[in-house]
């Protein structure tokens, strides 16, 4: 009976807790009826990735077919070269983004407790690999949308740690003059185009990049557009209208978008099994008509590997790909969550895949770095860290002028005053006092 | 046919419009209005009367101001004339889509999304031709997700392109308000500035004739609380095509309301190339008795109470405000000073209406210039009823300004 698969099954055995390998080989947590688990178990390992080749994808585009996708990077690795999927030059980029993501998450812990940033902070340790593995592959002119969770895909996208940190503290050095907080980080010059607090608000504005990508070719005829636009956000928000609609929208449109799903599984305290009624989220990328990949969102070669697939096809005009990376959180939904919801098992597992130490034995076991150099990285983030600290503490808290001035991007729109000049003539309004 | 627009004058304006047959569709409406054969034929083509005097307030404090009611002058009051002069004579719809269609001839990023604003034309017509001339992409014909293409709209806008998304219907856009409001309203501040949304939204709301409740809202009373957009109604060919060109030249987020009562006025419009000011409201009718706000379709709706008020010795000087947010405060300020009364007619709701707000504003700038209480005319809190009298009963009528403003000047 499939009414009898999800809550007694959820509520006993909310995650398929399995020590060796969570989430896959193990009973089937679905009715089997409905799913068939025992070809593709839950939410699997990266053998269940699916990615394809733009040809077999166009071939099965309309076939319904699930778009099988994931061999490619399996066939990668086993065929070219059997070990190295990355430079060292590249290794240690990737090394030092997800340093820095961890170090930065950890002292703005630290700072919010010692009141040096206030309202809802969302940390992102645990799911480095993600921002990474797939920031570290854009072009400056490439855009980034991502949610509340946001301070790291910034510093992936190379807005500095100080302008962050700065944000952070409320202050007018601040990537958005302290105007935007932890939930609103903005960067024009590196294409960060927010920092978006609603769930699922993010990801039209995201297609809507990309549709401006495809106008510039298309109507303005500049052909060297090639930019593309990721969209970052979590399992919780694929329930959210806006998921649906946008890939709708840019798969008709073959926008050059890629829809990356961190699914770490929980929505604050809502587990994506009692959220979803088909939690391998990836599967929908193929209802739309584009791939719909998995990815083991812990590995951050593997995420890189799927990003290239996916952005490259982007670049090329191929259309958007879902990409629903596996991952998990290390710490509480945000600083506020005393996190008692989650089973400590549950946790010690995942923190037992932490990516930065599963890079980092790669690159030791595949000599493309020495514990030293490692060290060396460990040692520079750390300052930099301590200098954004630094940086922003020191930096001035906004003054009061500063109140009225980003309202309207033409300040006209503050409207006629009783005396027939328009309102931000008034010295009152430079100087922050008018009221509006 | 002829009965359909008669509620705000217009009736003959529709025979004469070349997309008789879809408009009929979509507003056909029964002809057994009560007031149809009375109203009918007073303003076959309707203008804004009578604002010669327009400047005389403005000591060219704007380079860009415009005489509002170009071809509205005294002079020209009597309809027959029309051929023999100057500028073109269009429907309204047809004055938005004249405007729409010169931006997106001088400023190729603008573009315009919505449902059915392509190949189909719009539901109103606003973007007829627009498709065959500009292409699909630059009339993006979208799936029905108001919040999405909203959304994708502001996106677009954040990236350098001019949208102008079309809600088919203004109440649909309910679904898009966390974009209007979060993203359009406020992603220029919490960027600390960095990113501008040249975003135009707009769409056919109001009042219409029997279209029930959900089709028949104004929203700009849910709308003027969100900090960092502007709003604009227009009411005549004038200025739709006026504040239609300046929404999209504006950096600013705006949101254009046109009314689906008005769609069929007919105006003789300038040739050359003009804009409205956005901020700015349109004095209709100078006079000294008394001063009546209003804007959109109860613009027709006082300017006829206004001829019985006349009649009655009355000289009340009406002003469309045009400006929803922010409100032209020395227009309104210098009539109030002048007439030391005031009356609002609105179509809004009258809790947290566009009336309210502007009671407020009144009070807390000119209060010391007022003889008696403001007086609020708005919409009954009431689901706009379908049945014919109940509507009626349900938005302001000529016959209450009358009254009102003889209360007013008692
Ligand atoms: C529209 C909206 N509803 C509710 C919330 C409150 N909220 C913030 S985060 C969150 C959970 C989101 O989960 P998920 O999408 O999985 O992302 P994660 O936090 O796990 O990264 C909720 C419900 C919100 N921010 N926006
Ligand atoms: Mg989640």
């Amino acid at each position: 009976m499939s009414a009898a698969f999800s809550t007694a099954k959820f509520a006993t055995q909310p995650f398929p807790l399995n020590t060796t390998s969570p989430r896959s080989h193990d009973k089937p947590l679905f009715d089997p009826l409905k799913i068939p688990t025992s070809s593709s178990p839950f939410l699997g390992s990266t053998r269940k990735l699916r990615l394809s080749s733009s040809s077999k994808l166009n071939l099965h585009r309309r076939s319904g077919a699930v778009v099988a996708v994931s061999d490619v990077v399996k066939e990668k690795k086993s065929k070219s070269t059997p070990n190295l999927l990355i430079t060292k030059e590249e290794g240690l980029v990737l090394y030092e983004d997800m340093i820095l993501g961890r170090a930065f998450e950890d002292m703005c812990a630290q700072m919010y407790y010692r009141g040096k940033m206030f309202g809802f902070v969302h940390l992102y340790n645990g799911q480095e690999a993600v921002s990474t593995g797939f920031i570290k592959l854009l072009k400056k002119e490439d855009s980034v949308v991502s949610t509340y969770r946001d301070h790291v895909h910034a510093l992936s996208k190379g807005v500095p740690a100080r302008e962050v940190m700065s944000e952070l503290f409320g202050k007018t050095t601040g990537c958005c003059r302290g105007q935007g907080g932890s939930m609103h980080m903005f960067s024009s010059e590196h294409n960060l185009l927010g920092g978006f607090a609603f769930i699922g608000e993010g990801i039209p504005v995201a297609t809507g990049a990309a549709f401006s990508s495809k106008y510039r070719r298309e109507v303005l005829k500049q052909a060297d557009c090639d930019h593309v636009t990721l969209a970052f956000f979590g399992d919780g928000t694929c329930n959210n209208g806006q998921f649906f609609e946008c890939l709708n929208m840019a798969a008709l449109w073959k926008l050059p978008i890629i829809f990356v799903v961190e699914n770490n599984l929980w929505a604050i305290g809502m587990s994506h099994l009692r959220a979803t009624s088909d939690p391998q989220i990836y599967k929908k990328g193929p209802a739309f008509g584009m791939p719909g990949i998995h990815v083991d969102g812990m590995d951050v070669l593997k995420v890189r590997e799927v990003a290239k697939e996916a952005i490259g096809r982007a670049r090329r005009g191929e259309g958007p790909t879902l990409v629903e990376c596996e991952t998990y959180r290390f710490r509480g939904h945000s600083l506020a969550d005393p996190d008692e919801l989650r089973d400590p098992a549950e946790k010690a597992h995942y923190a037992a895949r932490d990516p930065i130490t599963a890079l980092k034995n790669y690159m030791i076991e595949n000599r493309l770095a020495s514990e030293a150099d490692l060290k060396a990285i460990d040692k520079k983030i750390d300052e930099v860290v301590e200098d954004a600290v630094e940086f922003a503490d020191e930096s001035p808290l906004p003054q009061r002028s500063q109140l009225l001035e980003n309202v309207f991007a033409d300040p006209k729109g503050f409207g006629i005053g009783p005396d027939g000049r328009y309102r931000c003539e008034d010295p009152k309004f430079t100087e922050g006092t008018a009221h509006v | 046919m002829a009965a359909i627009f008669q509620g705000v004058g217009a009736a003959a304006a529709l025979s004469s419009s070349p997309s008789n047959s879809f408009d009929t569709k979509k507003l056909l409406c029964s002809p057994r209005r009560s007031f149809s054969a009375r109203k009918g034929a007073s303003f076959v083509v309707v203008r804004s009367d009578g604002s010669v005097n327009f400047d005389l307030n403005h000591k060219g404090r704007r380079a860009q101001q415009l005489i509002t009611n170009a071809v509205a002058t005294k002079a020209d009051s009597s309809a027959a004339a029309s051929s023999s002069k100057p500028g073109h004579e269009l429907l309204l719809f047809e004055a938005l889509r004249e405007g729409l269609e010169e931006e997106m001839e001088r400023d190729a990023t603008v573009c315009v999304m919505g449902e059915d604003v392509g190949h189909y034309g719009g539901s109103y017509k606003v973007t007829r031709g627009l498709a065959e001339k500009f292409g699909d992409l630059r009339v993006l014909d979208t799936p029905i997700a108001e919040n999405s293409f909203t959304g994708m709209g502001i996106g677009a806008a954040m990236t350098g392109l001019r949208p102008v998304v079309e809600g088919m219907n203004m109440g649909f856009l309910l679904l898009a308000f966390n974009q209007i409001s979060n993203n359009c309203g406020m992603l220029h501040y919490t960027s600390g500035g960095q990113f501008k949304i040249p975003i135009v939204i707009r769409g056919p709301g109001g009042v219409g004739r029997q279209l029930g409740a959900e089709h028949s809202q104004r929203l700009e009373s849910y709308f003027q609380s969100i900090p960092g957009i502007q709003m604009v109604a227009c009411s005549t060919p004038y200025n739709a095509k006026g504040l239609m060109k300046a929404a999209i030249r504006s950096e600013n987020p705006v949101i254009l309301f046109e009314h689906v009562l008005l769609y069929n006025l007919k105006e003789r419009i300038p040739d050359e190339d003009y804009i409205c000011n956005l901020e700015e409201a349109e004095m209709v009718r100078p006079g000294e008795h008394v001063t009546i706000l209003t804007y959109s379709r109860m613009r027709y709706h006082v300017m006829q109470a206004a001829k019985t008020l006349v009649n009655k010795g009355y000289d009340p000087e009406v002003i469309d405000i045009r400006s929803l947010k922010p409100f032209d405060l020395y227009t309104i300020g210098n009539s109030v000073k002048k007439t030391h009364r005031v009356l609002i007619v609105e179509e809004c709701m009258r809790t947290g209406g566009i009336g309210a707000s502007l009671t407020a504003a009144i009070t807390e700038n000119f209060h010391d210039y007022l003889d008696a209480p403001i007086i609020c005319l708005s919409s009954q809190d009431v689901p706009t009823p379908y049945a014919g009298p109940l509507e009626e009963w349900t938005v302001v009528q000529p016959a209450q300004i009358v009254t009102a403003v003889e209360q007013l000047c008692q």
